[in-house]
């Protein structure tokens, strides 16, 4: 028996129903959870004695706008005795997205989710320093949505100059 | 329009910081981010009692560029030249796990040629990415000759980079599906001079730091940390091997076919920055072997894929092949498709695990690029590591993370 197959009997005895779907794509494997369950999940893979997932790679998310649920949150986690990656992912609605933070279960979850915060806008609830990371803190909106375009500037030439400097987003003395 | 003035109050700050810095009895100090030894932008907020360090707050994103943004509006193979900018010391380690992640996402396979290749070249830009932490990391310590002959070595590296791709550092080398193009004839007796030039001036280096009381008084016992510590707060690479975690996914999960090679990894107890300075140094010596059986056994053949709906023709099929202009002009007009579906792939970069999550929607763009990068977590664990050292002391700790910012931010 494969060691994500251990996992998905485990998280299917511990959890039931809220492991909503496995996922394999080219040799990954990915849990698809509910949002409530997502510290249980951690703590259960992490703490279990065959399975060791104790070093949490990467947490980002991805925006499925306009789809509901908009958002999913991606963990990646590594287990050392395994030397393998399992994917979790977490589906989150659009209005107001909430999911708890599993900063009490992997440390370094910390900055990770405040770039996701950052990023996408999705409050982690229970995070204990949940501010912008890599934006600056009067920033508004969230960058990595899909409804948030991609800026440009527009060119200047000597007949538009004045008209185009009156609409640039820049201060002004 | 004035710019709005904002003044960053403590009070966005309180849950930081201890009581005491609310009292005045404790020193509130900027580092950074224009500061030459926090190695880049890097703005450190210390909490001072004296010169010792109650607190340590990392400030990043000085340097974020939108990299993971720009990359979702070009195609597959246009935003891997943005991969380049991300860890300015490890281009082609970044070209190598975007390359992997697309590979993987649409299966595609590499020549044996072109994986050899890109060992030889991203265990090289690993020597160099060493010779950079090497030497700044000697001047962060007032060592100044270090940095001088470093940067004389690395210089040599570029100049294979140079020889491969016409680019010192941008090089966008690294191709899905291989390289870019193959590498001269002068690129293998350039590499083999340079791996028997650079063990003697390794030998230089240790000469001047490793038994130098200077530098040991600098460095030995300052801010270890225990293999578990290190695991939980997801370090990896140089300063995770310093602590005694053996994980390096060259061995754990080889990739590029590093699984053909004879390499050790070295492995530090104390996790304090003399073993983080001495895990690299072994390193670099590893990495010269593995460039040299790379070199004796690289097999001739195709220096990239020959699958047609990813990897573009030669030029010279275009003159007498119908096919090859379809293909050409398809791949540079609307690029290839990936499906709708995601991977995490992960790479051993000079700093640790550089993993690389692609989501593909079935058109010719990515729809999400996230970078998991090892700066990001080395800078995270900051606090963790420096609380109780003195002023001095953190810029030697910095300096043994080898945070590069470009990496962090993104």
């Amino acid at each position: 028996m494969s060691i994500f197959e251990k996992a998905v009997d485990l998280l299917r005895d511990r959890l039931g129903k809220d492991l909503l779907e496995v996922q394999r794509y080219r040799g990954e494997t990915t849990l698809l959870l509910n949002p409530e369950v997502v510290v249980e999940a951690c703590t259960i893979l992490r703490d279990d004695a065959e399975l060791k997932f104790r070093f949490l790679a990467a947490l980002t998310a991805v925006d499925y706008w306009p789809e509901e649920p908009r958002f999913n949150i991606v963990y990646q986690l590594y287990s050392h005795e395994h030397s393998t990656y399992l994917g979790l992912r977490v589906p989150v609605q659009g209005k107001d997205p909430l999911v708890p933070s599993v900063e009490g279960v992997f440390p370094n979850a910390n900055w990770h989710e405040r770039e996701v915060f950052d990023m996408f806008g999705v409050t982690f609830a229970g995070h204990s320093d949940l501010r912008r990371i890599l934006m600056p803190n009067d920033w508004e909106g969230h960058p990595l949505r899909k409804d948030y375009p991609l800026g440009y500037e527009e060119v200047q030439f000597s007949f538009n100059f004045d008209e185009i400097d009156r609409r640039k987003p820049y201060a002004k003395e | 329009m004035a710019i709005e003035e904002r003044d960053i109050t403590l009070d966005e700050l309180r849950h930081l910081v201890s009581n005491r810095a609310l009292e005045g009895d404790t020193m509130l100090l900027n580092m950074g981010p224009q500061h030459p030894s926090t190695h880049g932008v890097l703005r450190l907020l210390l909490e001072l009692d004296g010169e010792v360090a109650v607190n340590v707050i990392p400030d990043i994103g000085f340097l974020h560029t939108g990299i993971e943004k720009n990359m979702e509006a070009k195609t597959y193979e246009q935003a891997l030249v943005m991969t380049d900018r991300m860890d300015y010391l490890n281009n082609l380690g970044n070209n190598l796990c975007y390359a992997m992640a697309i590979e993987k996402l649409v299966d595609l396979d590499v020549p044996e040629r072109a994986q050899a290749l890109r060992v030889i070249l991203a265990e090289l830009q690993r020597i160099s990415s060493h010779l950079i932490f090497l030497g700044s990391h000697a001047l962060d310590l007032a060592a100044m000759s270090v940095f001088l002959y470093c940067f004389r070595e690395r210089e040599i590296i570029l100049d294979i980079f140079e020889l491969c791709s016409g680019a010192r550092m941008m090089t966008s080398f690294i191709r899905p599906g291989g390289v870019w193009r193959d590498v001269p004839v002068e690129f293998e007796p350039a590499v083999r001079d340079f791996i028997a030039y650079l063990p003697k001036r390794i030998k230089q280096y240790e000469d001047l730091l490793t038994n130098n009381p200077l530098y040991i008084d600098r460095t030995r016992g300052i801010s270890p940390i225990t293999a578990d510590q290190a695991i939980e707060w997801g370090l990896s690479g140089p300063v995770a091997r310093a602590a005694g975690v053996n994980w390096d996914l060259r061995k754990s999960n080889p990739y590029s076919g590093y699984e053909l090679y004879d390499f050790e990894i070295p492995l530090g107890s104390h996790g304090d920055v003399y073993d983080r300075y001495i895990v690299r140094i072994q390193e670099m010596r590893q990495s010269l072997r593995i460039i040299e059986q790379a070199l004796d056994r690289l097999p001739g053949g195709a220096f990239r894929s020959d699958n047609r709906k990813f990897v573009p023709p030669p030029r010279s099929e275009l003159g007498h092949s119908m096919e090859a202009v379809i293909h050409h002009f398809k791949l540079w007009t609307e690029g290839f498709s990936a499906p709708k579906a995601s991977v995490f792939v992960a790479v051993e970069s000079p700093r640790g695990e550089l993993g690389c999550f692609l989501e593909g929607d079935g058109g010719p763009k990515p729809y999400r690029v996230h970078f998991r990068t090892p700066s990001f977590a080395a800078l995270q664990s900051m606090p963790m590591m420096s609380r109780g050292y003195l002023v001095a002391d953190l810029v030697a700790i910095i300096s043994s993370l080898d945070p590069i910012l470009g990496d962090t931010d993104r």
